[in-house]
C-alpha cells in the first residue's frame, strides 16, 4: 500500500485531545489517603477473610478432613475465597460493575499524576505495567529466598538444618510461587506496557479487566504464601492428587491459589488478545506488528485456552477437601490419574507461556544491537504460533512412566519431539539475525546471547527426556530440574531481565546503571550455569527430586551447586541495587530513544503521555529496517513527521520533510 | 529446544555470503570458516565422548533395560553434540568477528538479502524435521523391541520379554516404605529386594496410598506405583551386585528418606534364599491378604489396614493384617 492510501484508512480525531475512556469526560483527581489503595484491600482482606472462616465454621462445625487433624477444610476455603474478594472490593476492582449491577451510575476512572497511583486500581496499561514489575519481582524474590533455604539443607547428606516437614513445605512453596510468577513475568509487566505502544493504541481493549487481573495476582500472592501459615503443603507445586487429597490445610492455600492465579492468567489473556487482535494502528498488518506482539499473541492463545483446565481442576479439589466429592480418591471411585492429565493438560501449554515471551523480547532486542534486520520474521511468527498449538499434543510426556496409556507413549514422543521443530526456528531465526552483524555488547544484548546459550542446554535435554528409553533414566531425577531450570530461568528469566534493562528507560524515563548491570548479568550468567549444570549429573547418578537426604557420593556435587546457588542469589542484589540506585537515589534522566531503535514505543515522549499518542500512527512497514540503503518509511507520527531508517547502521530518524501530504 | 545443522546452515548461507562479497573479494569466508572448526570438534570429541565416557553412563549394564538405556542415551548425547557445538562455534564466532569494537568490522548490510533467505530456511527446516523423525522412529524401535526399555508399561502390557521363563516380583510401595512379595513362592513378603542372575524379572509395582515412583536404579527400572493399579516393568539381569531403590514421586513427609537396597544373586543362591525365607515367613504370609495385582485400602479409614481386591471391603473379616491366623 502506498504512504497516500494507508493515510487514507487513518482514524482522524476532530480534536487534539484524545477521547476519554468509557464516555467520561475530564479526567477527576482522586481525594487523598481516604479513597481506596492498598491499605483498603489489605482492610478488605483480612475482613473478607475472618467472615469467611466464621461462616465456614458455621456451616461446618467440628468437621475435620482428615481424621484427629483439627483442619477445618471448609473454614479455610472460605476464609480464603472471600479474603481475595474482600482484597478486590477494598482496591476498588468491583466499584464499576456492582455499580452497574445495583443500577447506579459508576464513579468516573481518575487519572492522578502522583505516586500513589501505583498503589491504586487503575486503568492506565502503563501504570499497570510498572505495578506488575514490582509484583513479579516480589513473587521472584521470594520464591529465590525459598530456593537458599533448599540449597541450604541440601549442603549436607544426612544431618538437617530442616525437618523433613519444613523442607517439603519449603520445596513445595519454591515450586508454586515461582511457576505463578514465571505466567505472569513477562505478560504482566512488559506486555500490559509494551503491546498497546507497540501496536500504536491508546490503550487495551479492557482496561478494566487488565487492571484486575493484576490484583487477582497479587492477591494469589498473599494465598500462596498463607500455605506457609497453615504448615505448607507437602505435595510440590504438581499436586500430585492421592497424596493433595490427605494434605492439611496448606492444601487448600494451593488449589485457591492456583484457581485464584488461573483468573488472573485468563484475564491478562483474553484482554492482551483483544488489544493485539482490534486495537492496532492502521496500517499495522500482521506481518508488520513487532515480533514481541507476536509472541504475546500465541502467548495469550495458551493463557486462555490452557488455564480453565488448571482452574477447573483446583475447582475438583476443593469439593475433594470440602464437599466430600471424590474426583481423585480411588477407593471411592476417582483416579489418581485424573488430577496428573488435567493437571499436566495445563501444565505443559504453560511451560510455553514461560518461553514464548522470553523469544519475544530476545527478536526486539537483537535487531537493535545487531543493526541489522530481524532475520525471517515469518518464520520466527510460525515458530511462535507452531510451538503454542503443538503444547496442547504432548502433556502425557509428564506420565510415560505412570502407567497409562502405555502404547501411546511412541505418539507422545513425536508430539514432544515434533515440537523442537518450531521451536528450532527460534534459534534460526537468532543465529541468521547475528550474521555478519555489528553486535554491541549492551547490558540487553548480554541477557539476549545468554538466553540463546542456556535455552540450548534445556532444549536439547528436552530431547532427551522426550526419548522414552532415556526417560527411564532421567525421569523424576535432578535431570528434569535441571531441565527445566534451563528453559524457565535460563530463557525466561534472562530474556525478562534484559528486556528490563532494555525497557526501563522508557517505562520510568531514567538510565539504568551500566557497570552494575554488567556485573548483574555476568555473576547472574556463570553462577546460573555452575549451579544447574552439575544437577544434570547429580540426576544421572541417581538423585530423585525433592529429596532431603541423597547419597553420600554426591555431596561434592551438590555442595558446589549450593555454593554457586547462593552467589547467583546474590547476584540479584546487585539488580536491586541498581534498581533502587539508578531510579530512586541518583535518577539520570534517560534519553526518549537511548538504543536509536526503530519501534513505535520508543517514538514516544518520555514519560509517555497518558494517551499515548498524540496522534494515532499510521504504519508503513515494520520496525526492523536497520543498515538499509533507502528503507522505507517505518511509521508516520503526524505531527513529528515520518520514521526511517536514515541508512546504514545510522540511528532512526524522524524526518519532516519527507511526510508525504495529505490528500 | 533447537536442533542446528552446520552443513546446511554452511551451503545456505554460504551462497548468501559469496553473492555478497562477490565484489570487494576481501570478506573472509564465514561460514566455511565455522564449518571447518565445527567439523573438526565434532569429529574429535563424539568419539572421545562414546569410547571415554560412554561406558561409564548410568545405569550401567547390570540389566538388559539399563545396558539398552545407556546405549541410547549415549546415541543421543552423540547426536546432541555436533548441534550444541554448531551453536556455540556460530555463538562464538560472531561474537569475535562481528562485535561493534573490532578494528575495521565491515558494516552491516540490511535490506532484502539480510530479512530472508529462502535456501536457508528451506534446509533448516527440511534438516531438523529429518533428525527428529530420526529421534522418533530410533526411539520408538527402541522402546518396543526393548520391552518397553524398563519403564512401567501399566496393568497390560503389550511390549513384552521373549524369554519363556519370567520372574513375578510385587513391589509395594507405601508411605515411607517399599515391601516385595514373590508370589511364585507362596507369597511372602520382604523388605529386602533379592532377584537372580541372568533370568527376566516381571516388577509387578503398586501402592496402598499414594503415587509412589519405584525406581531401582541399577536395575534401570522406574514404574510409578498407583493405588489400585498394576504397573508392570521388565529387565533380564545380566550380573550379581547391590542394587539402590528410590522413591522418585513425591510421596509426602519422609519421601526423602524412602529408599531400601537390593541384591541381584546368582540364581542357586536366589533359589535357596527364596526357598528358606518362604518357609521361615510362613506364619506372616497366612496373616498377609492372598496375593493380588492390587489392594484396595480399608475404605472406612478407621482400621488402618487394606483389604485385597477381591473381597467385600465393607465385610469385617478380611481386614490386612487382622486376619485371624487360624482362618
Amino acid at each position: 500500500m502506498t504512504v497516500t492510501a494507508e493515510r487514507e484508512t487513518e482514524v482522524v480525531y476532530p480534536h487534539p485531545t484524545p477521547p476519554v475512556l468509557g464516555g467520561f469526560q475530564g479526567l477527576p483527581q482522586r481525594p487523598g489517603w481516604l479513597s481506596q489503595h492498598l491499605g483498603t484491600a489489605a482492610i478488605g482482606a483480612v475482613l473478607g477473610y475472618l467472615l469467611g472462616h466464621w461462616l465456614g465454621n458455621v456451616v461446618a462445625s467440628g468437621y475435620t478432613n482428615i481424621a484427629n487433624s483439627g483442619v477445618n477444610a471448609v473454614a479455610i476455603t472460605g476464609g480464603l475465597l472471600l479474603g481475595v474478594f474482600g482484597w478486590l472490593l477494598g482496591i476498588g476492582a468491583l466499584n464499576y460493575p456492582l455499580a452497574k449491577m445495583v443500577g447506579l451510575e459508576p464513579r468516573p476512572d481518575y487519572e492522578s499524576t502522583s505516586w500513589t497511583r501505583y498503589l491504586r486500581y487503575t486503568v492506565d496499561h502503563k501504570v499497570v505495567g510498572l505495578q506488575y514489575v514490582i509484583g513479579v519481582l516480589a513473587f521472584l524474590f521470594t520464591g529465590g529466598l525459598l530456593a537458599m533455604g533448599i540449597r541450604t539443607e541440601l549442603l549436607s547428606p544426612s544431618s538437617h538444618l530442616f525437618g523433613p516437614g519444613t523442607y517439603i513445605a519449603i520445596v513445595s512453596e519454591h515450586g508454586t510461587i515461582m511457576m505463578m510468577m514465571a505466567t505472569s513475568v513477562i505478560v504482566g509487566p512488559l506486555g500490559n506496557w509494551l503491546v498497546p505502544l507497540m501496536i500504536g493504541a491508546r490503550r487495551t481493549a479492557f482496561p478494566r479487566v487488565e487492571a484486575f487481573s493484576f490484583w487477582i495476582f497479587t492477591a494469589g500472592y498473599l494465598v500462596i504464601l498463607s500455605a506457609l501459615f497453615y504448615g505448607g503443603f507437602p505435595t510440590g507445586w504438581t499436586g500430585y492428587a492421592p497424596l493433595q487429597t490427605q494434605a492439611g490445610g496448606g492444601m487448600m492455600s494451593y488449589l485457591v491459589g492456583f484457581a485464584v492465579i488461573g483468573i488472573g492468567m485468563m484475564a491478562a489473556g483474553f484482554n492482551l488478545a483483544v488489544t493485539i487482535i482490534n486495537y492496532r494502528a492502521p496500517g499495522m498488518t500482521w506481518s508488520r506488528i513487532p515480533i514481541f506482539v507476536w509472541s504475546i499473541l500465541a502467548t495469550c492463545a495458551l493463557l486462555t485456552l490452557a488455564t480453565p483446565t488448571l482452574v477447573a481442576a483446583g475447582f475438583f479439589g476443593i469439593l475433594d477437601h470440602t464437599a466430600q466429592t471424590a474426583f481423585f480418591v480411588t477407593e471411592h471411585g476417582g483416579s489418581s490419574f485424573l488430577w496428573e492429565n488435567l493437571f499436566w493438560f495445563f501444565g505443559h501449554p504453560e511451560v510455553y507461556i514461560m518461553a514464548l515471551p522470553g523469544f519475544g523480547i530476545v527478536f526486539e532486542i537483537l535487531p537493535v544491537f545487531t543493526r541489522k534486520p530481524l532475520f525471517a520474521y515469518k518464520v520466527a511468527a510460525a515458530g511462535m504460533v507452531g510451538v503454542a498449538l503443538l503444547s496442547f499434543f504432548v502433556w502425557q510426556h509428564h506420565l510415560f512412566q505412570s502407567g497409562i496409556n502405555p502404547d501411546m507413549r511412541p505418539l507422545f514422543m513425536l508430539t514432544t519431539e515434533l515440537i523442537s521443530i518450531p521451536t528450532g526456528f527460534i534459534y534460526l531465526v537468532g543465529l541468521g539475525t547475528l550474521y555478519k552483524a555489528k553486535i554491541k555488547f549492551e547490558v540487553p544484548m548480554l541477557f539476549a546471547l545468554a538466553l540463546f546459550f542456556n535455552f540450548l542446554i534445556g532444549g536439547m535435554t528436552g530431547v532427551f527426556l522426550s526419548d522414552v528409553p532415556v526417560n527411564v533414566t532421567v525421569h523424576g531425577s535432578f535431570f528434569v530440574l535441571a531441565h527445566f531450570h534451563y528453559t524457565i530461568m535460563g530463557g525466561l528469566i534472562f530474556a525478562f531481565f534484559g528486556g528490563l534493562y532494555y525497557w526501563l528507560p522508557k517505562m520510568t524515563g531514567k538510565t539504568m546503571n551500566k557497570k552494575l548491570g554488567q556485573i548483574h548479568f555476568w555473576i547472574m550468567f556463570i553462577f546460573f550455569n555452575l549451579t544447574f549444570f552439575p544437577m544434570f549429573l547429580i540426576g544421572l547418578l541417581g538423585q530423585p527430586r525433592r529429596v532431603f537426604e541423597y547419597a553420600q557420593n554426591l555431596q561434592a556435587l551438590n555442595d558446589f551447586s549450593s555454593v554457586s546457588a547462593f552467589i547467583l542469589g546474590a547476584s540479584f542484589l546487585v539488580f536491586v541495587a541498581n534498581f533502587v540506585w539508578s531510579i530512586f537515589i541518583k535518577p539520570t534522566p534517560a534519553p526518549a530513544n537511548p538504543w536509536d531503535s526503530l519501534g513505535l514505543e520508543w517514538q514516544t515522549p518520555t514519560p509517555v503521555p497518558y494517551y499515548n499518542f498524540e496522534r494515532i500512527p499510521v504504519v508503513l512497514s515494520d520496525p526492523y529496517h536497520y543498515s538499509e540503503e533507502n528503507a522505507p518509511a517505518v511509521a508516520d507520527l503526524g505531527e513529528e513527521g515520518v520514521l526511517v531508517a536514515a541508512g546504514a547502521s545510522s540511528p532512526a530518524s524522524v524526518v519532516e520533510e519527507s511526510r508525504p501530504a495529505a490528500e | 529446544m533447537t536442533i542446528d545443522n552446520a552443513e546446511s546452515e554452511g551451503q545456505g548461507v554460504g551462497a548468501e555470503a559469496e553473492a555478497v562479497i562477490a565484489q570487494p573479494g576481501k570478506e573472509p569466508r564465514h561460514i566455511w570458516r565455522m564449518v571447518a572448526i565445527w567439523l573438526v570438534l565434532s569429529a574429535v570429541l563424539d568419539p572421545l565422548y562414546y569410547i571415554l565416557v560412554g561406558p561409564h553412563v548410568p545405569p550401567g549394564t547390570m540389566t538388559s533395560a539399563a545396558k539398552d538405556n545407556q546405549f541410547d542415551f549415549n546415541i543421543l548425547l552423540v547426536a546432541a553434540l555436533p548441534v550444541f557445538l554448531a551453536v556455540w562455534v556460530y555463538l562464538a564466532y560472531s561474537a569475535v568477528m562481528w562485535r561493534a569494537s573490532r578494528k575495521g568490522a565491515p558494516e552491516p548490510v540490511g535490506g532484502a538479502q539480510a530479512r530472508t533467505h529462502l535456501g536457508v530456511q528451506v534446509g533448516w527446516i527440511v534438516t531438523t524435521t529429518v533428525i527428529v523423525l530420526g529421534l522418533f522412529a530410533f526411539g520408538t524401535v527402541e522402546v518396543i523391541t526393548k520391552a518397553g526399555s524398563g519403564g512401567g508399561e501399566g496393568p497390560n502390557p503389550i511390549w513384552t520379554p521373549t524369554s519363556a521363563t519370567v520372574l513375578p516380583v510385587q513391589v509395594i510401595a507405601q508411605q515411607w516404605k517399599f515391601t516385595y512379595r514373590y508370589p511364585t513362592f507362596g507369597g511372602f513378603e520382604t523388605q529386602q529386594l533379592i532377584v537372580p542372575n541372568n533370568t527376566t524379572i516381571a516388577f509387578h509395582v503398586t501402592s496402598l496410598d499414594v503415587i509412589h515412583g519405584f525406581w531401582a536404579y541399577q536395575l534401570s527400572i522406574k514404574a510409578d506405583a498407583n493405588p489400585q493399579q498394576d504397573n508392570v516393568a521388565y529387565a533380564t539381569t545380566r550380573q550379581t551386585g547391590s542394587v539402590t531403590v528410590r522413591c522418585e514421586e513425591l510421596c509426602g513427609l519422609w519421601h526423602g528418606a524412602m529408599f531400601n537396597y537390593g541384591q541381584v544373586v546368582s540364581k542357586a543362591a536366589f533359589v535357596a534364599w527364596a526357598k528358606s525365607t518362604e518357609a521361615s515367613a510362613a506364619a506372616n504370609t497366612k496373616l498377609l491378604p492372598p496375593f493380588a495385582y492390587t489392594y484396595v485400602p480399608d475404605a472406612n479409614g478407621s482400621a488402618g489396614g487394606y483389604y485385597p481386591d477381591n473381597v467385600d471391603p465393607y465385610s469385617n473379616s478380611e481386614v490386612y493384617g487382622a486376619k485371624p491366623a487360624s482362618s
